[in-house]
């Protein structure tokens, strides 16, 4: 009802002229039946009223004070009592500002992460067009061209559907040729995206249509700039539409420029250029699972409604398309049982990182509730000083519910300081965030303090006042002594008291043990990761760089080998390069890395079946003494192998393992990749057996490999096989420097001016990438631990300082009475441990059942590892000794005289 | 006059039936003989602040010579205030007529 005559003062006021005029009306009315004159009757009655203007302000201001007065009143009383006692003030502001600013933070992430939808119109409505192959064990098949087709022209649930890769292309001509970052779309992709370019268009039908005679080709036809590519080197010049580049050697014409904010998904490194997909029907044949999807799904259809309606569609494409002879056959193709996996885009981008963010988002949360508990703590320290005060003010008149909104409106008060501090420190944070989360977090790009993370703030600032100051509001309820007794000192009331304060202490003593122990199983993960040997020795002495000959420049796989041989002779001979060697893929370059069937000579497939998928690399001799993987057994391949084609291979130890029970036993047997079906098998003998290598990560276990040499004949149904694409690497101590890649630029220009060297890393930065997300999630994990720790030790502190300086009185008489120091000091201390125990042990109960959640993010431990539980209760045990110690001390130290003076 | 005391009278006036604040004031006056002189004007914010508690409920009506006035009822509420206003006064004045009554006897 206050508030609601509030807002309408003006209207009330106008209602009291009227009605005050009604009276002078009716009295002058009466006073003229009495006989007055008009005007004397007026004055009169005007008399009889009094003043109407005062009375009309008197109205007026009940209505105002009763509500934003008393407001305003607490608000200032609030400031006042803050301004007064500034050690409190300082300690509640910080403690909130550091809860409330670290989850302000962390929901920054999460909400620019995992809860705003992609930078597309209407976004929820895309989909990545995900397939496995359970038959052959793969998780991630990718699909073919003849898919899209069929999707398309049978698909009823897509608005528009396309297919996508990326890569580099080398564009060529004025300057240092370059090798720039590629997008390859079909037609489709970007449409389904809804983006439009900022100038000229998008790829017509013709850019993306291919001659029947080479019926899949990217580019040649036109190309697309990202605006930063644009800008880079075209200096946002807006009369680049039209003009014609070379990419791959091959023209294109300049048809349109991305908008500044276009990008693809969340691929990294982002594509500078983006080149069609050109296709034709015509000659497609259904194999060449290379690329990936994406649809726009018509309003209204769910994700189950078109992995539906893909797999009625699949067995009519596995029926439409052409299988020339020779290849992988149409019943082996069912027997992968391909099935589809859509998954909404975001889901895809988002990739598994989800879990971590959720994790640290709970970890955050319970750092807050810890906050919130030690504040809960000093406001009863506090309203215990303020009770004579409160005492005093309900003697006046107010009435219990006026002082609970008093201190409500304190602590109202006191949050949203310490929520604006803690914006200020979320700010800060998420600058140190995004500098250390790793390249490989999702959408870092929208990560941002914007309103709703600021909403945010405030709504948990307000909901932080809430749950601290609920229980001195509560025990200000529950209150039953009259005003007066309750100024008097009450040893009962404040024993009470202490047991709030010392449940409060157990609470956090067992939300800190959680967190602490989330840390540590974070902290036993890493050091696990690190104690993983990879396969890989010493990363951050190997350099590796890519080196692409295009066809265009040189065409017959002899030449370009002979001319990589030279390269590498030139580059071995550098100074300070101790090996070199090179390879189709390095280590951690799982997207690079093929896939094939490869056959065991001396054991029988049933007919349509296909042995198991094993990874397959193309190497130099002496790949694998550059990179440090030992040799188990066996010898490496050489130049006279490839020179003579000796069919050799290389294969990995668990892959030896597997089928032949030993390393030691492999060698010898011999292997091959499917042939074209008419044509002799051409085995091949497994000449050495190789370490195995960390390839994906370190917490993935190593996969199987297989290791050809990288000019081969009769492979694949093809004379002679070579690694077009290969990555150098280079053990040397001026890894990562830029004198060395110069150096070997120039080795590799002083073959061929026109070959790109590109993607030059060590494999150190590989290695990194890959434990990134580990790292990261370890880093936030301590920095909350070591949070929940210090504000558990200031709760400790904070009640056992309490208690001594409560019973210093009791202290002073039994030292009087020939107490031991030492005795009293062990009685605190002990007190302070028993506290502890009892948060120990329900945070253990907790932690048994929370950490489960984080089992994912583990590696080479178990949510249960006893190290980590063991150090967690020492830390803990001991931080509970220092915080009771020190106020423990004190308490030995009070001066019995001065103590039994007091009062 | 006592705070609290005109309320109590306001609402007894409107136990007869609903009333406008100028007939509110006179009956007061007349009521108590003019031993209560009352400023009529400082009815308005009693009044304004019985309805505030939801003790009386006003409307706008026509006075008998035909004025626009707004008048006011007892809610059931303001006559259970009335009942417990009354009683606790009754206590009060019989008990200061106790501690009065011996002096003069």
């Amino acid at each position: 009802m206050g508030w609601f005559r509030f807002f309408r003062r003006s209207h009330w006021d106008r209602e009291r002229a009227a009605e005050l005029e009604s009276y002078l009306q009716i009295e002058t009315d009466d006073n003229i039946a009495r006989g007055m004159s008009h005007d004397e009757a007026r004055r009169a009655a005007h008399l009889k009223l009094g003043n109407t203007l005062r009375i009309r302000e008197e109205i007026h201001r009940m209505n105002t004070i009763s509500v934003l007065d008393s407001l305003g009143r607490d608000l200032r009383y609030a400031v006042r009592g803050m301004r007064r006692n500034p050690t409190f003030t300082l300690a509640v502001v910080l403690t909130m500002a550091l809860g409330l600013g670290a989850n302000t933070a962390i929901f920054a992430v999460v909400d620019g992460v995992l809860i705003k939808p992609l930078a597309y119109p209407d976004a929820g409505e895309l989909v990545s067009l995900n397939h496995t192959a359970p038959g052959i064990q793969v998780d991630a098949f990718q699909m073919s061209p003849t898919q899209y087709f069929s999707y398309r022209d049978e698909g009823r649930v897509f608005q528009q559907i396309g297919i996508w890769g990326d890569g580099g292309t080398t564009i060529t001509g004025g300057g240092d040729p370059e090798q720039a970052r590629m997008l390859a779309v079909s037609s489709g992709v970007l449409e389904a995206l809804g983006i439009q370019p900022a100038l000229g268009r998008i790829f017509s039908e013709s850019d993306t249509t291919a001659a029947a005679s080479n019926p899949m080709e990217v580019g040649g036809s036109a190309v697309i700039l990202t605006y930063g590519y644009w800008q880079r080197r075209f200096g946002g010049d807006p009369s680049v539409i039209g003009r014609r580049i070379t990419t791959d050697s091959r023209p294109a014409e300049i048809v349109g420029v991305m908008p500044e904010s276009f990008r693809f998904l969340d691929i990294r490194p982002q594509p500078e250029v983006i080149l069609p997909i050109r296709l034709n029907r015509a000659g497609l044949v259904i194999a060449g699972f290379g690329v990936r999807g994406l649809a726009r799904l018509k309003p209204g259809v769910t994700v189950a409604d078109a992995n539906a309606d893909i797999t009625r569609i699949l067995p009519i494409w596995l029926n439409a398309w052409p299988i020339p002879p020779g290849t992988v056959g149409r019943q082996a193709i069912e027997n992968w049982r391909i099935t589809p996996t859509l998954q909404p885009l975001k889901e895809f981008v988002i990739g598994g990182v989800g879990e971590m963010l959720w994790v640290l988002t709970g970890t955050l949360g319970i750092v807050l509730l810890i906050a919130c508990a030690n504040v809960a703590n000093l406001m009863l320290v506090r309203s215990d000083g303020r009770r004579h005060e409160f005492a005093v003010r309900m003697a006046l008149g107010a009435g219990r519910k006026q002082i609970a909104r008093a201190v409500l409106i304190e602590g109202l008060v006191l949050a949203l300081t310490g929520g604006a501090l803690g914006v200020v420190l979320a700010q800060a944070g998420l600058k140190l965030l995004v500098a250390i989360a790793p390249d490989t977090l999702p959408r870092l790009n929208d990560i941002a303090l914007d309103p709703r993370v600021v909403a945010f703030a405030i709504v948990i600032s307000i909901v932080s006042s809430l749950l601290f100051c609920a229980i001195p509001v509560f025990k200000l309820a529950m209150r039953r002594e009259s005003p007066i007794s309750a100024t008097a000192r009450g040893a009962s009331a404040s024993r009470e008291r202490q047991r709030t304060r010392s449940t409060l202490v157990v609470v956090q003593v067992a939300l800190a043990l959680v967190l602490l122990v989330s840390s540590g199983l974070m902290i036993r993960t890493f050091q696990a990761l690190l104690n993983v040997d990879p396969g890989v020795t010493d990363a951050a002495t190997l350099q590796t760089a890519r080196v692409w000959i295009p066809p265009q420049q040189v065409r017959e796989d002899e030449r370009f080998t002979r001319m990589q041989h030279e390269i590498l002779d030139k580059i071995a001979a550098l100074p300070g390069v101790r090996a070199a060697a090179f390879a189709s893929a390095v280590p951690m370059e799982p997207n690079r890395v093929a896939l094939s069937a490869i056959f065991v000579d001396g054991q029988t497939y049933a007919p349509g079946t296909t042995p198991p998928g094993r990874r397959m690399k193309f190497v130099s001799p002496g790949y694998f003494g550059a990179i440090g993987t030992r040799l188990i057994a066996g010898r490496d391949i050489t130049w006279n192998d490839i020179d003579r084609r000796i069919r050799v291979a290389v294969i990995s130890e668990n892959f030896a393992r597997e089928v032949w029970g030993s390393a030691a036993a492999a060698l010898g047997q011999r292997i091959r990749a499917p042939a074209p079906g008419t044509a002799p098998p051409v085995w091949r003998e497994i000449i050495g057996v190789a370490q195995d290598v960390h390839e994906d990560a370190l917490h993935h276990p190593a996969p199987t490999m297989v290791y050809f040499p990288v000019l081969m004949d009769n492979f694949g149904g093809q004379a002679l096989t070579g690694t077009r694409a290969i990555n150098l690497v280079i053990r040397s101590d001026q890894a990562g420097t830029e004198s060395l890649l110069n150096t070997v630029r120039n080795e590799v220009w002083s073959v061929n001016s026109n070959m790109p060297v590109f993607l030059v890393r060590t494999m150190k930065d590989l290695y990194d990438d890959s434990m990134a997300r580990t790292s990261f999630a370890m880093v936030m994990l301590v920095i909350a631990g070591a949070m929940a720790l210090g504000l558990g030790l200031i709760g400790i502190y904070g009640v056992m300082s309490y208690v001594v300086s409560r019973r210093a009185r009791e202290i002073g008489l039994r030292l009087a009475l020939g107490a031991e120091p030492a005795a009293l000091k062990r009685m605190f201390v002990r007190h302070g441990l028993v506290l502890t125990g009892l948060g120990i042990a329900i945070g253990l109960v907790a932690a048994l059942g929370l950490t489960r959640l984080m089992s994912s993010l583990l590696f080479g431990t178990g949510p249960l590892d006893p190290a980590t539980y063991i150090a967690v209760l020492f830390v803990l045990t001991l931080a509970a000794v220092l915080a009771s110690y020190v106020p423990a001390r004190r308490a030995a130290m009070v001066n019995p005289m001065t103590t039994l003076a007091e009062d | 006059m006592l705070q609290g005391t005109l309320d109590m009278l306001v609402l007894k006036t409107l136990v007869m039936g609903p009333a406008h604040g100028h007939t509110i004031a006179h009956a007061i006056e007349q009521g108590s003989e003019d031993v209560l002189q009352i400023e009529h004007g400082s009815l308005y914010p009693a009044l304004h602040r019985l309805e505030d508690r939801g003790w009386i409920a006003s409307f706008w009506g026509t006075s008998e010579n035909n004025r626009k006035a707004k008048y006011y009822r007892l809610t059931p509420t303001g006559r259970k205030q009335l009942a417990t206003q009354t009683a606790r006064w009754e206590q009060v004045v019989r008990a200061i007529g106790r501690i009065l009554k011996p002096a003069t006897e």
